[in-house]
């Protein structure tokens, strides 16, 4: 039965208020961008986009639970299939297609090489749970991806399990805090800083942590003063970005490490930022205990639209025995693996996903540091932070810059230079948008007001940055011009123009569900 | 460096244009005793030809599973996964896109996982479900904490059918969640009495099903037992295809649904990247951990898509947060839909049907063989055989001909001495009829 042409309900065509070049095709479509029905608007229950044969009728042995009724899913065959993602593929903006200077995110270039060699069937197609003699290649790939990780941070100990940045830090404060515990140290609070990545507190929470917020200084670094007040025997950890949320290095780091430290806690570093020091500086140098790497932030393994990622952890020694399993020991026959927490890892925090990490990514990253060596990873964070220093200085007198230079590997400005045209952080961001680029972090950190973050990555050529500046400072010009009105409307070419979040979080739809039959709609 | 585009010129005139000597000076913020002079001792940068030599060199030191005739499962998956979808899911658009917090330039990405939500609802029975957590066993303890927030109860009861990583992950999760984890012992036989455990103070009762050793079970007296106790019916799918042909968790009076959802989609990787679903009903939508797409319109009142409900995440609410889930699942989400997509309903269930008649003829085979016992009267695609001897050395001994013959479970319930001679075996439509008769072969020649 097929549903036929109707067109679903959202998808008319472009009225009146879209305004210029675009209004009213006869379709609602717009050149390359199509409007393209969900799934379950289209297809067939009679076709499918695989040919399987059908098994020999036997007697299932489900003990009674057998399926009964459809389950209500479409009927597609491939070529709809390919077409059907391919048309939302072309509604996505995408680091393949220019500068992402999302900052905190380090959109860079993705290379494709790492994705092949992740297909290697010795690599994607090993199953978790196959003999350690059939998998000695992939231990190996494990324990030389954690070898370069502890070179670069000078830390001697890595857990690789986590999935991701937050997966990552939870790791790390559970470690923390069953080393305290271990140590019979009861320990109820940690201290975040203002400008902290949302998951800071989230993870100190999930860990049965009080947090106490530290202010930030008028230099957008952590207030030295402020903090060692709150420092005693109450904090367990401080849980530290460097460098920090606004871009800027952490200048007394090692001081605030050193009474971290006489007060008996933890320094642990939300490693998010790698991408600005690696090569140059080592965590280790500055006292760090605890940090973990975002393997799809540095190390290039791609954000996939929100993954998977990858958020292995560095440990000092001290650490080592509360390590999340499995480990990779180098035994007798090889590597092996201790996945329970028992024997020499009865101390460990226990599993935090099943299996030993995420092998794929593992690849992609590791394929990215033999790649660029030591001298081209110590050039990506040069090359990094170079780029970000020329945003600063190339837009300091078109935007306003919340802290001087020089920056890391981003820079921040606030909203000041916007606001005597009543035109906000938002609308600016979506102007961008019509311009072709993706706009950069906004409102956070939360310590500047209307903040813009913006970081372009070693990947960027520099007529990219070029043309990026000669757009922001082009639509400075037009606000100058009294044009304040086109960005507070913006973004006007995307596939969508403004979206209404509030109406979408006050009456959720979160799936599609079936129409209602004519007679039951009244 | 073939990925950084900056020439010296560049970088000179950039340098210029910021009025710094050298980069040197943009580093003048990090302390001087932290500043590296010397070379980290790493080896230089590498063209294409020889990283691709060193990385083909590590993985030909690894047997892949399709080298050779592989039984193995316990929650991990081998399936078919068709071109199509890893064609679809490394078009640039998909894979180098962000979380997408600018909706307007996300669509493709916001548009697919609200058709994501929708299957995984749909093939699981349940209303809602979010855009994808990690993986099934980190869903799975997301959903404990979950249950543990929704009732206000500290208990966690988890059946001994349950998968020891996902047991063990929900474990390390509860560690500082002022909550009581109740494992079960491990239960070979699938007869465990869980509703008799729930009492006051139960949040939660985790149940696998199919189960880790492979038993299929109808759940709704289970339901019940919670229903009427106030406990939520947490129910955990592991292998994601059987929902093609199991009645779904959620006609079982499941209030949580987690899976794994490896099994579409996505290879094996050697135990990730993969998958965690979660589905619920939509009562507890403000307790769901993870992102959520939504339906919405813009200012042209046409319709589109946005992450929603975020006031539930930890970039607004910080340590109030219902997780500090960020980054998740997003492309592993995507081969997902499209296979499912590709399958439809007819393949879905089709394809079901194909792993339970492989599965049967395997546990046929097996029977079969003297001293070998079958434990599972209902299954779906994976069965528990007790050999007559430790089942280690011997899967070890036959890997070394071509065959895997399945996970010991000692290798997941190390401390289980009864459980040595078990082994747990999965067939999938990968799985041909020639590749049984090896497997039973050889195992009545290593057995003998």
């Amino acid at each position: 039965m097929s549903r036929g042409p109707q067109r679903p309900a959202g998808t008319a065509p472009a009225t009146a208020s879209d305004g210029g070049a675009f209004a009213g095709t006869v379709g609602g479509n717009r050149a390359l961008l199509i409007e393209e029905p969900l799934l379950f608007e289209q297809g067939d229950p009679a076709r499918a986009g695989v040919d399987l044969p059908e098994p020999e009728d036997a007697a299932p042995r489900l003990g009674g639970i057998e399926r009964a009724g459809a389950i209500g899913l479409p009927g597609l065959s491939e070529p709809e299939v390919v077409r059907h993602f391919t048309r939302l593929s072309q509604k996505n903006y995408a680091i393949d297609a220019g500068l992402f200077p999302l900052g905190s995110c380090t959109m860079k270039h993705n290379p494709r090489l790492n994705e092949r060699l992740a297909r290697l069937p010795g690599f994607a197609d090993l199953h978790p749970l196959q003999p350690l003699a059939t998998v000695q290649g992939a231990l190996a790939l494990m324990d030389a991806l954690g070898h370069w990780l502890k070179v670069l941070t000078g830390m001697p100990v890595l857990a690789l399990p986590p999935a991701a940045g937050a997966h990552g830090e939870l790791c790390g404060m559970m470690v923390i805090r069953a080393a305290h515990d271990a140590a019979g140290e009861d320990r109820r609070r940690v201290l975040v800083p203002e400008s902290a990545h949302g998951t800071n507190p989230a993870t100190a929470a999930a860990c049965g942590y009080a947090v106490e917020s530290i202010p930030a200084d008028g230099r957008g670094r952590v207030d030295v003063a402020a903090l060692k007040g709150k420092l005693g025997p109450d904090i367990a950890a401080i849980m530290i970005t460097n460098p920090n949320t606004c871009g800027l290095f952490e200048t007394d780091i090692i001081e605030i490490a050193r009474a971290v430290h006489g007060a008996g806690a933890y320094f642990y570093c939300d490693g998010a930022n790698f991408n600005a020091i690696v090569g140059r500086v080592r965590p280790a140098d500055l006292g760090i205990d605890v940090m973990h790497f975002n393997l799809h932030k540095t190390f290039s393994t791609p954000h996939g639209g929100g993954g998977p990622g990858a958020g292995p952890v560095a440990l000092v020694e001290a650490l080592a025995p509360f390590a999340p399993v499995p480990w990779i020991v180098h035994g007798r026959d090889g590597f092996a693996l201790r996945e329970t927490a028992e024997g020499e890892a009865a101390r460990s925090i226990g599993r935090l996903k099943a299996f030993h990490g995420q092998m794929g990514m593992f690849v992609r990253a590791y394929a990215y540091m033999l790649s660029h060596g030591g001298d081209g990873l110590r050039q990506v964070a040069e090359d990094a932070v170079l780029a970000a220093n020329y945003l600063l200085a190339s837009l300091e007198d078109t935007l306003s810059p919340a802290y001087p230079g020089p920056c890391m590997h981003e820079c921040l400005f606030d909203d000041e230079a916007l606001r005597p045209y009543d035109v906000s952080t938002l609308d600016f961001a979506k102007a961008l948008i019509d311009e072709g680029f993706h706009p950069t972090t906004i409102y956070f950190p939360l310590v500047v007001h209307g903040a813009m973050l913006a970081e372009p990555t070693e990947t960027e050529p520099k007529a990219e940055l070029d043309r990026f500046i000669a757009a922001v400072r082009g639509l400075k010009d037009r606000l100058e011009r009294g044009g304040a009105e086109r960005l507070k409307s913006a973004p006007h070419y995307s596939p969508r123009r403004r979206l209404d979040e509030t109406r979408a979080a006050r009456a959720p739809v979160l799936r599609w569900s079936p129409p209602r039959p004519p007679e039951a709609a009244e | 460096m073939r990925y950084l585009p900056l020439t010296g010129a560049d970088r000179k005139a950039m340098l210029a244009a910021i009025g710094a000597a050298s980069v040197d000076d943009l580093f003048a913020d990090v302390p001087e005793a932290a500043r590296l002079t010397e070379p980290l001792d790493l080896p230089p940068h590498a063209g294409e030809i020889e990283v691709s030599r060193a990385l083909a060199a590590l993985a030909a030191r690894n047997v892949a599973a399709g080298e050779a005739a592989s039984f193995l499962g316990a929650g991990a998956y081998r399936h078919h996964v068709p071109a199509t979808v890893d064609h679809l899911i490394q078009r640039g658009e998909f894979l180098t896109s962000y979380t997408p917090y600018q909706p307007e330039i996300s669509q493709g990405t916001l548009q697919y996982l609200f058709e994501f939500q929708t299957q995984v609802a749909l093939i699981t029975g349940m209303e809602i479900a979010n855009a994808s957590l990690y993986d099934g066993a980190s869903a799975c303890a997301e959903a404990a904490l979950m249950a543990r927030r929704a009732t206000r109860r500290r208990k966690v009861v988890a059946s001994g059918g349950l998968h020891p990583h996902w047991r063990d992950t929900v474990a390390t999760l509860l560690r500082y969640a002022d909550a009581e984890l109740v494992a079960a012992p491990a239960d070979p036989l699938g007869g465990e009495d869980l509703a008799s455990r729930i009492d006051a103070d139960t949040a939660c009762v985790i149940v696998q099903n199919p189960g880790v050793f492979g038993h299929l079970r109808d759940l709704s007296a289970l339901g019940r037992a919670c229903a009427e106790k106030g406990a939520l019916l947490v129910v955990c799918v592991a292998e994601v295809v059987s929902l093609g042909l199991c009645v779904p968790p959620g006609a079982m009076g499941a209030d949580i649904v987690v899976a794994e959802g490896q099994g579409l989609g996505n290879g094996l990787n050697f135990g990730g990247p993969y998958l965690g679903l979660f589905a619920t009903r939509e009562r507890f939508v403000r307790q769901m951990p993870g992102r959520i797409a939504g339906q919405t319109v813009d200012a042209d009142g046409r319709r589109g898509w946005v992450l929603t409900l975020s006031t539930r995440e930890q970039h607004i609410r910080r340590e109030k947060a219902t997780s500090n889930i960020c980054t998740n699942s997003g492309l592993c989400a995507l081969a997902f839909t499209i296979h499912l997509a590709l399958l439809g309903e007819a393949g879905f269930r089709r394809l079901a049907r194909i792993n339970h008649a492989r599965a049967c003829e395997l546990a046929d085979r097996l029977a079969a063989i003297k001293g070998v016992a079958v434990l599972n009267d209902a299954f779906f695609n994976e069965i528990t055989v007790r050999l007559p001897a430790p089942a280690a050395p011997v899967v070890d001994r036959l890997a070394e001909d071509g065959v895997f013959a399945g996970v010991p479970a000692a290798r997941l319930f190390p401390g289980e001495g009864a459980l040595a001679d078990h082994l747990i075996l999965c067939a999938t439509e990968l799985n041909t009829a020639d590749e049984i008769e090896r497997l039973g072969t050889a195992l009545e020649g290593a057995l003998r």
